[in-house]
């Protein structure tokens, strides 16, 4: 993502997306596909964003270039998905505008995705979780209604393929190799596992954008990541968490603290320098 | 963690048709890594269409000390090399 080609004064002090305000003139299902948008590609941005954070600091030098062409990935996702979203919003804003100049309460990403790395079992785990989550999802965004998030989802859904192959080989490797490995992939599956429920509770813009056949019926997905998820898992040798229903609420803007200070490490340029480009 | 890897000798495909060429190495804990490895470090810019991999231990060379016995016998024999024929222009490709 290039660096902000922001016009100052463009910015939408408000923070009108995400707050519920609907711009007037705007027709409510345009305000839905845009948190609809910034929810996907938020989540493609916060987590390429912490994989990133991995870069010179992996375990090996296979596994940063690793780590560093799966952020690649996931960055280039949410720029389609962010640019689509400042077109749909209608306010001149461009995707570097949506990723550099907005506030953590005005991200709508899942929860999971901002949590932070931790080892690499957790990083791990955290990227499996989501990469069969993102594999469900661009699966049946590839059929969307809306054409341009369906070729977007295509595209995303190829990457996406080779991210789980990496990251549920990586989890099968730590469950199932030495006792520290096991018990740290453990340790990370059951710390994480709280933030999964939000990513199958379906609200007003899910169920809105499954009834416009622009997005997929949640429940259904639920049980198809749910047993790709238990197949791992088995081969891993590691035991599903029990379920608890949690009030995350990462996708409306509601975030845990570690989103804050993620952020201010990523827009730190374009904060101090408004408009710096490369 | 790397050191503990065993090392994998990395063959990319450029093209269909073409032969797998030797490009170098990488570190993996198993066969299904070092492909990964090799994907992630040796096709970021669309070099291959193919990869195999083979553990490093597995390869046998050649004794470089043998080298005159296995490779001098050769030298005198320019006829080898197809250099006596005429080649008519219609071959193009050897």
């Amino acid at each position: 993502m290039s660096v902000a080609k922001t016009t100052p004064g463009v910015t939408d002090a408000s923070g009108a997306v995400g707050s519920g305000v609907t711009a007037p003139g705007a027709r409510p299902c345009d305000d839905t596909l845009l948190r609809y948008l910034l929810r996907l590609g938020d989540t493609s941005l916060v987590l390429g964003q912490r994989l990133g954070e991995w870069i010179g600091h992996s375990p090996a030098l296979e596994e940063d270039l690793g780590l560093a062409n799966l952020s690649l990935d996931l960055v280039g996702q949410a720029r389609l998905l962010l640019t689509y979203a400042a077109e749909v919003e209608g306010k001149g804003r461009d995707e570097d505008a949506l990723a550099f100049l907005r506030d953590a309460p005005q991200f709508m990403n899942l929860t999971l995705a901002e949590q932070p790395n931790g080892d690499f079992a957790q990083t791990i785990v955290r990227q499996f979780l989501l990469d069969a989550w993102q594999l469900e999802m661009y699966e049946a965004l590839s059929s969307s209604s809306d054409t341009r998030l369906a070729a977007i989802a295509a595209k995303a859904l190829k990457e996406s393929r080779y991210h789980y192959r990496f990251s549920s080989g990586w989890l099968i490797r730590l469950g199932d190799g030495t006792e520290e490995s096991h018990r740290r992939a453990q340790n990370a599956l059951n710390g994480l596992w709280r933030f999964t429920d939000e990513l199958f509770s379906a609200d007003e813009v899910d169920e809105q954008m499954a009834s416009a056949a622009i997005g997929p019926s949640l429940g259904e997905l639920q049980p198809r990541w749910s047993a790709r998820i238990n197949e791992v898992l088995r081969e891993a040798t590691l035991e599903r968490p029990v379920s608890a229903r949690y009030p995350w609420h990462g996708k409306r803007g509601v975030h845990t603290e570690h989103l804050g200070h993620m952020l201010t490490e990523m827009q730190h340029l374009q904060r101090t320098y408004p408009g710096a480009q490369w | 963690m790397s050191k503990d890897w065993p090392l994998f000798e990395v063959f990319i495909r450029s093209r269909a048709g073409l032969e797998h060429k030797h490009v170098g190495s990488v570190h993996a804990a198993d066969a299904r890594m070092a492909i990964e490895h090799a994907r992630d470090v040796y096709t970021r810019r669309q070099e291959g269409v193919s990869i195999w991999v083979v553990r490093s231990s597995d390869i046998m060379a050649s004794d470089p000390a043998e080298a005159d016995a296995l490779f001098e016998p050769a030298r005198d024999k320019v006829y080898r090399h197809p250099t006596f024929y005429t080649i008519p222009d219609e071959v193009k490709n050897l």
